[in-house]
């Protein structure tokens, strides 16, 4: 076991060379691709178990191996691998649900025409995010980070000849890159002040007591020191890959890759990883000091949550105006994300990291089972559309059932209770103020609210699709499996983080867990009062939506029959995307024109007066020619020719002529001798 | 002066006579005749520089003259013959009919 | 200088400038018979007897006549053309003067010789034929030749045109007046083969 933990790279590694095998496979080789897809998964799966029971064997200690990557001069940049509590944790329920969701999509994808090539981008994905999870060295994280942005936009454009699909997948991308800008900057101060960019390194790490102390003393931005900027910094990046407000808007577009895209990539895994970035670094938000996070005295921590509660009641409120089974789910997932952000602002990173977890196993299960319903009503995808599907697919409808229950926290049973109710507690232990509370509850009654309208249209009521329900049949055993396993551990998960015993967050902070129904009775009342909020959200949507099922697909939403103006605006998602555009859009719009413009006169116009320069000489040029050598040399003939016909002249055929010039001549011969030649 | 002066400039005399006759006339045979007339001048001064001049050699003028004279008569006659073909072709002896080697 | 000499020199002048100056040609002629005679009248006063009657005979005798042959057989029917100067009859004169001119004036000047007043051994027809056949023999064939040729040559010239004169005309280029040299001629006239 411990073997293991030294070598851990290899985890990542094994899907990175199924990705580049699959890369040169032909088209054709369906079967090996998806072979050796779910193979290196299997392997790397097997892997993380073991990485996980050796860190449980260490009592929680962490492994670190740092290697050299290259020298320059006398220095060296260093990357490393760390196998904590919380890489090792990360490491299994990626490995896990993916291996499930890469399961599942060879029944989905099973019709696709380029099968190959999605489990080359999914395993590349499975490669990048395992690397991040492992990663002891800000650069090496931030290489796979960008190395799952890149996969991300392949598989979100993977049906790129949807001019939609590409354009989602190029403003994934896009708004991914203004997060990781400062992500960038962040990590270069951070170089800058610490000269090293590994998080742990015996002493000499960023993330350790020298370097933070040292962080935190220097000065930052106004008030704050470098550490909290820094963290800050690195928050954005976290904003950005995680769908906070205000970059958000990326992530409802990229519902238009497949599906089992978006439950790994968009629910459970790559939009945690900006979670999990914060979970890394949170020495930095801390300062690396002793003052317990619910005194709220550390402004990092304190920004994290309210942007983390904000989120979480704005985008619940989007989700109740939505109309697409996956647009709800994700901008559920932008809301839980807010949840996630919540609990590590107000609680640490135990809190945040087991609603993650929980979360993923959730999230995935919600959206390969609204994969499985889309297979079955023949991708149909709008829930107006749907209705009455609980008879036709039930174990489709057992186990959404059972997510459905998870996301909104229904008591006891249901891991979502559990990893909420926790974040709720921390929220209401927080000393500044009341409000992550009110909105995380909020938040919870928007929640039950929205995910029982959509369960109620989707599943409960008259069939609304075209071909009715005769049409709709349930998805074969790949994809109906993984549903089932999902729904066990949405279940079973939650019971490692009761408060009676939190072993979740003890083995993350390193602690032993002990067994105390003390807790839980402390806890009650917090129970009580989620349990009564995810009631009332629930009775509320059965009575809107549950009685009396949608008639027609064009009639009316019962919430917007009520409240029509805020109805249209939650539909309309607060029009951020028009602001995005009218502003940001169109001043680089206005950009481009105005370099165009540069470009074409300014430039263009420098390169036409080249041209014209040259022109004008040309025009000199031959001018010369024409003029000066022409006119020279013709002068010169017409001399020549003028000369020559005068002479002719004396030609003229007369002998006379000839005669009397003979005479002149000898005149002047005779006279030259006569008198010439005395004379000299 | 001297009677070879007097000679030659009776001979430089003829000689002009001659060459402006031959240059003047249309008429090719009166063309001729100036060119006889050069011809004679010739022959006077050789024969005045025979008589008067320093000459060691008793007859070498008188010789040049005689044959100057038969060669004159020769040149007539071809001269004449010439004349009278041009005036068969072109019914004409006028000088000014025969430009067509002109430059 | 007797006063012989001078009547015959300003006779001879006369007659020349008569002769270059008078409208009708066979004016022109007589009046160079004119001058001939003039300058056989000096010759024979210079002791050149031979050369005086040579004169006499050949160019009064011959060269004259034939003059006056041509321009008989050359007169235009009518005698409507009057012979009227050239063009530029003035700048013959011109020239004639400036010939004058400068020989003249060498004359005068370069004749600062000491002339010879007595008069040389007289020469006897005998003596020049003495010479004529042993000094200027050559010269003498030469002269032989040359008036065969002017002869043949003439009379060739001024033989009427026929048919076969022209063809002849046309092909004589490097073809000698006098047949029988027996030359390797390219033109195909000549049916000998080149060997």
């Amino acid at each position: 076991m411990q073997g293991i933990l030294s070598n851990v790279g290899w985890i990542p590694v094994l899907p990175l060379l199924a990705a580049g095998v699959t890369a040169v496979l032909p088209r054709r080789a369906k079967r090996l691709a998806q072979g050796l897809a779910i193979g290196s998964m299997v392997l790397a799966f097997v892997l993380s178990v073991a990485a996980l029971v050796g860190v449980l064997g260490n009592h929680g200690a962490a492994v670190i191996s740092n290697f050299d990557w290259f020298r320059v001069g006398t220095g060296a940049v260093r990357l490393g691998w760390v196998v904590d509590p919380l890489a090792a944790v990360m490491l299994v329920m990626v490995s896990f649900v993916g291996l499930l969701i890469f399961v599942f999509s060879t029944g989905y994808m099973a019709h696709d025409g380029n099968v190959t090539g999605f489990f080359c981008f999914l395993s590349l994905f499975a490669a990048a995010m395992l690397g991040v999870v492992i990663a002891n060295s800000l650069l090496l994280l931030f290489m796979c980070w960008e190395l799952m942005g890149v996969a991300s936009y392949l598989l979100i454009g993977f049906w790129f000849h949807k001019p939609s699909a590409a354009a989602a997948a190029r403003k994934a991308f896009l708004v991914t890159r203004i997060g990781d800008l400062g992500l960038f900057l962040g990590m270069l101060w951070l170089y800058r002040d610490t000269g090293t960019l590994l998080f742990y390194d015996g002493g000499l790490g960023c993330l350790e007591a020298s370097a933070l102390a040292g962080l935190t003393s220097s000065a930052g931005i106004g008030a704050l020191s470098a550490a909290t900027a820094i963290g800050l910094l690195l928050f954005v990046g976290a904003i950005g890959k995680s769908g906070q407000l205000p970059l958000h808007v990326w992530l409802p577009d990229a519902m238009e890759g497949p599906t089992p895209v978006s439950a790994l990539i968009h629910a459970a895994t790559m939009v945690a990883a900006g979670v999990f970035l914060m979970a890394r670094v949170f020495p930095l938000l801390t300062g690396g000091s002793t003052l317990p996070i619910s005194a709220g005295s550390h402004f990092g921590l304190n920004v994290v949550a309210g942007v983390g509660a904000v989120t979480a009641v704005f985008a619940a409120l989007i989700a109740v105006g939505q109309s697409d089974i996956k647009r709800i789910l994700a901008y559920s997932t932008v809301s839980q994300l807010g949840y996630m952000f919540l609990g590590l602002g107000t609680g640490g990173v135990g809190v945040a990291m087991f609603h993650l977890v929980t979360h993923a196993f959730f999230k995935a299960l919600l959206f390969l089972g609204a994969g499985s319903v889309i297979h079955g009503c023949d991708e149909e995808q709008d829930i107006r559309r749907m209705g009455g599907l609980r008879h036709a697919m039930p174990v489709t409808f057992a186990t959404y059932s059972v997510g459905m229950m998870a996301l909104c926290g229904v008591p006891l049973v249901f891991s979502g209770f559990w990893s909420k109710d926790e974040i709720l507690h921390a929220a209401w232990l927080w000393q500044p103020n009341v409000w992550p509370f009110a909105l995380g509850l909020f938040g919870a009654l928007l929640t039950a609210f929205y995910m029982t309208r959509q369960m109620s249209e989707v599943f409960f009521g008259p069939n609304r699709s075209e071909n009715g329900l005769g049409s709709v049949h349930e998805s074969p055993a790949t994809m109906t499996v993984p549903l089932t396993i999902l729904a066990v551990f949405a279940v079973v998960l939650g019971f490692l983080g009761t408060p009676a015993w939190p072993w979740f967050e003890a083995f993350l902070s390193g602690h032993e867990a002990h067994w105390d129904l003390g807790h839980l009775i402390e806890a009650a009342p917090m129970m009580a009062a989620s349990t009564g909020v995810v009631a009332v959200g629930m009775g509320l949507g059965w009575w809107l939506y549950g009685r009396q099922g949608r008639i027609s697909p064009v009639s009316m939403d019962r919430f917007e029959a009520l409240f029509p103006r805020m109805f249209g605006a939650m539909r309309a998602r607060f029009w951020v995307d028009e602001l995005y555009g009218a502003t940001v859009v169109r001043a680089f719009h206005l950009g481009a024109e105005l370099v165009g413009w540069l470009d074409a006169w300014v430039i263009g116009g420098l390169v036409r007066a080249v041209g014209a320069g040259a022109q004008g000489l040309a025009y000199v040029m031959r001018w010369v020619d024409e003029l000066l050598v022409n006119m020279g040399f013709d002068a010169g003939c017409g001399t020549t020719e003028w000369t020559g016909r005068w002479v002719s002249r004396l030609q003229n055929g007369r002998t006379q002529r000839y005669l009397g010039l003979l005479g002149l001549g000898m005149v002047v011969l005779a006279a030259w001798m006569v008198w010439g030649v005395k004379a000299s | 002066m001297t009677p070879l002066v007097a000679h030659l400039v009776l001979a430089v005399m003829l000689f002009a006579t001659g060459m402006a006759g031959a240059l003047a006339r249309r008429n090719a045979i009166l063309v001729l005749v100036g060119v006889e007339l050069m011809l004679n001048a010739g022959n006077l001064s050789f024969v005045a520089f025979w008589r008067y001049g320093p000459n060691p050699d008793p007859q070498t003028g008188l010789m040049f003259a005689l044959f100057s004279i038969a060669i004159a008569a020769a040149e007539a006659a071809v001269g004449l013959a010439l004349i009278l073909a041009m005036f068969r072709h072109r019914r004409t002896t006028h000088l000014d009919s025969l430009e067509e080697m002109k430059g | 200088m007797s006063p012989m000499f001078y009547f015959l020199a300003g006779l001879t002048v006369l007659g020349a400038l008569a002769a270059m100056s008078l409208r009708n040609p066979v004016h022109c002629a007589l009046s160079l018979v004119v001058t001939f005679a003039g300058l056989a009248g000096i010759y024979l006063g210079m002791g050149a007897q031979f050369l005086g009657l040579a004169q006499v005979v050949v160019y009064i005798g011959a060269v004259a006549i034939l003059l006056v042959f041509v321009l008989l057989l050359t007169r235009s029917a009518g005698g409507g053309e009057q012979e009227e100067r050239a063009p530029s009859w003035r700048m013959a004169v011109l020239v004639g003067l400036l010939v004058a001119g400068v020989m003249g004036s060498a004359v005068m000047t370069v004749a600062r010789w000491v002339p010879r007043d007595a008069a040389p051994e007289p020469v006897p027809v005998v003596q020049i034929g003495r010479v004529l056949m042993t000094e200027y023999a050559l010269p003498l064939q030469v002269i032989g030749v040359v008036l065969t040729v002017a002869m043949i040559g003439a009379a060739v010239l001024a033989m009427p045109e026929k048919r076969g004169v022209k063809a002849d005309r046309g092909a004589a280029n490097g073809k000698d007046v006098v047949p029988g040299s027996g030359g390797t001629s390219p033109t195909r006239e000549s049916g000998r083969s080149v060997s």
